[in-house]
């Protein structure tokens, strides 16, 4: 019965953060510098939605990879040339992108899971296979080669998903960000959920209860990859150009990750927060140091990471919970549960 | 794309790849000492080389010293820099889950990335030397002074730390805290202290690589992310740990590199040696010497 309420309640919460989000472009289009802060928002939502998409295998199943750059660029660059080739429509190529993505998943998780690849393993076998679609894509000159692609701009198209100023754009992260955390909300309840959790926390015994690690590791990877594979479809429309560093380099590997981290991994809302407090705060810094100081997002990204993990291994919402806790709230709180300890 | 296969190309290849793959080996062994020692994957490593070449190249082209000579700081330098960064972010997570372990590497290695590029910009540097001009003609074969000495150096640099790690008490130190480190403790060895001295000479030796390079290898702030991951398969190649191993392992890489390059067309040596990285990582992960472990 409690239960139920909490989470009616936590629904409508989520609710009416959405529906905050849904009309806040509308003060923002009186604002000057409205674009630029809708700009943010939307590296907010993109870095949200792929680190909640990375936390599934990253953070539920404790399998860290280091080159989900791979899915976000087979994503990108299967709905351009679908879109260049065939001038098939993203609406569609998305689709088509999020499936080959899929596959790749399927592929990497159950060859590396079949072999037995762990931690440090299999962070640097993912990492090796994100390098090795950077140089194979450079090479490809179908595929752009090095100076990658441009998706032709045909004007304010939405069918083509397409739009004149960022509004379109923003729409559509936000309903992608929101079903990403629905998603993983859902899971958190789901036992496909508790297999991962299982598996993480102690592979042998999960094993032993009847649960197929190297089955639910994969199927993890594949839903991993799958919706990363969309958020390379936007990624592409947004930027409008990809190139192979962009996309399979270790940047979008890397920052992928982050948000999860340093929000709390294995939580609903963790990667959002770690998106929600970083990514601004690194856009400023860009805009503000300007040029001169093309790395300034990175060098922050890696130093936060550092103090993260001496100081907070946990993540931010970690910390929130263990002072909760020392606060004297039993349970667990409406600032999103870890899930498990 | 034509690809033209001819024997004096191939033989060169040959030839520059040895030359390489020394210098391979001898990052990876500093990457491999840490790892085999302490369970320490440290992603940095590839941007201490780069922290390194920067070292020479500026201490080079600035002051006039001559290449080599930058030896004289950048060991010590890095051997000073790995012990810090050692003391003040690796010690406190030694006993952390592997992956935070690696995460903090991850995060320095942006750190220094990011850092080199405000300092440096992107753009690549390459020093100006006489060793990179005088050439030797063997047979077809063109060996450039500066690759001969980044060989020798480096084959060097591997047999002084085969005799440290053998003959020398903190080597033996080193050994017996990497096998058991309870054991190790027990028989009156300051365990931490040893690792400190570990990671330090496992940073010196990017230290040392990056003066050999130095007279014929570019640097620019990213130069780690690509020689680190070469390290990265050096060691799975040679199996965790060994010296020899990773010896062999830096030849095979190197020699994949140049007979690629030579081979195949643009960058894609490189699909190459990765394809060779992920094959042997899944099929043997103890490397191509490694006994498997229980």
């Amino acid at each position: 019965m409690m239960r139920n309420l909490l989470q009616g309640r936590r629904f409508i919460g989520f609710a009416l953060l959405f529906l905050f989000l849904a009309l806040l472009p509308l003060p923002l289009s009186r604002s000057p510098k409205g674009e630029y802060y809708l700009h943010i928002i939307i590296l907010v939502l993109l870095y949200a939605y792929l680190s909640t998409a990375w936390n599934i295998l990253g953070g539920y199943a404790g399998q860290h990879s280091l080159g989900n750059g791979l899915y976000l660029g087979a994503g990108a660059y299967v709905s351009t040339i679908l879109f260049l080739k065939l001038g098939l429509t993203p609406w569609v190529g998305m689709w088509i992108a999020g499936a080959a993505a899929a596959l790749l998943g399927w592929f990497v998780g159950y060859v590396c899971f079949r072999y037995g690849l762990k931690g440090g393993y299999f962070a640097l076998v993912t990492i090796a296979l994100a390098e090795a679609a950077v140089y194979l894509t450079t090479n490809i000159r179908w595929l752009g080669g090095a100076r990658g692609l441009e998706v032709t701009w045909m004007g304010h198209r939405p069918l083509l998903m397409q739009f004149e100023g960022k509004t379109g754009y923003y729409y559509i992260i936000l309903v992608m960000a929101a079903l990403s955390i629905l998603y993983t909300a859902w899971l958190d309840r789901q036992r496909f959920g508790y297999y991962l959790v299982a598996v993480r926390e102690n592979e042998r015994a999960a094993d032993a209860l009847g649960v197929d690690p190297l089955k639910i590791k994969t199927q993890a990877n594949v839903v991993s990859a799958f919706m990363t594979g969309l958020g390379g479809t936007f990624f592409a429309q947004y930027y409008t150009y990809i190139h192979p560093r962009l996309v399979f380099g270790e940047g979008p590997s890397v920052q992928i990750l982050l948000f999860a981290i340093i929000g709390g991994l294995g939580t609903v809302w963790g990667p959002a927060v770690g998106a929600l407090i970083l990514v601004p705060i690194a856009e400023f810094a860009r805009a503000q140091l300007g040029g001169s100081f093309a790395g300034a997002p990175l060098l922050l990204y890696g130093a936060v990471l550092m103090v993260v993990m001496l100081f907070m291994p946990h993540g931010i919402l970690g910390v929130v919970e263990s002072v909760m806790e020392k606060v004297g709230h039993r349970g667990k709180a409406a600032t999103g549960e870890r899930a498990s300890e | 794309m034509s690809i033209t296969l001819s024997f004096p190309l191939l033989a060169q290849a040959f030839v520059s790849g040895i030359m390489l793959g020394g210098v391979f080996a001898l990052i990876a062994i500093g990457l491999t000492l840490i790892w085999g020692v302490m369970g320490i994957i440290n992603f940095a490593h590839g941007e201490f080389l780069m922290v390194g070449m920067y070292i020479a190249y500026f201490l080079a082209a600035r002051t006039g010293l001559d290449p080599y000579f930058t030896i004289l700081v950048t060991v010590p330098a890095l051997f000073l820099i790995g012990a810090g960064i050692f003391r003040v972010n690796i010690q406190p997570v030694l006993k952390d889950p592997v992956m935070n372990q690696i995460l903090l590497t991850v995060g320095l290695m942006l750190v220094l990335q990011n850092l080199a590029l405000v300092l440096f910009t992107a753009t690549p540097l390459s020093l100006d030397n006489p060793y990179n001009k005088m050439i030797f003609n063997v047979g077809p074969v063109v060996i450039p002074l500066s690759n001969l000495l980044g060989f020798v150096g480096s084959l060097l640099g591997v047999a002084i730390l085969w005799w440290f790690l053998r003959y020398t008490d903190m080597g033996r130190a080193i050994r017996a805290a990497s096998q058991n480190r309870e054991a190790a403790t027990l028989m009156g060895i300051d365990v931490r202290r040893t690792y400190l001295v570990a990671f330090g000479i496992g940073s010196a030796c990017v230290g040392l690589a990056a003066s050999l390079m130095i007279p014929f290898y570019y640097v620019a702030p990213l130069v780690g992310a690509f020689l680190g991951l070469v390290a990265f398969i050096v060691v799975i190649l040679g199996g965790m740990g060994n010296v020899l191993g990773a010896l062999v392992g830096g030849l095979i890489i190197g020699l994949t590199e140049t007979m690629g390059a030579a081979i195949l067309p643009g960058s894609l040596s490189r699909v190459l040696t990765f394809a060779i990285f992920i094959l042997v990582l899944l099929f043997r992960p103890q490397g191509i010497f490694g006994r498997r472990q229980a």
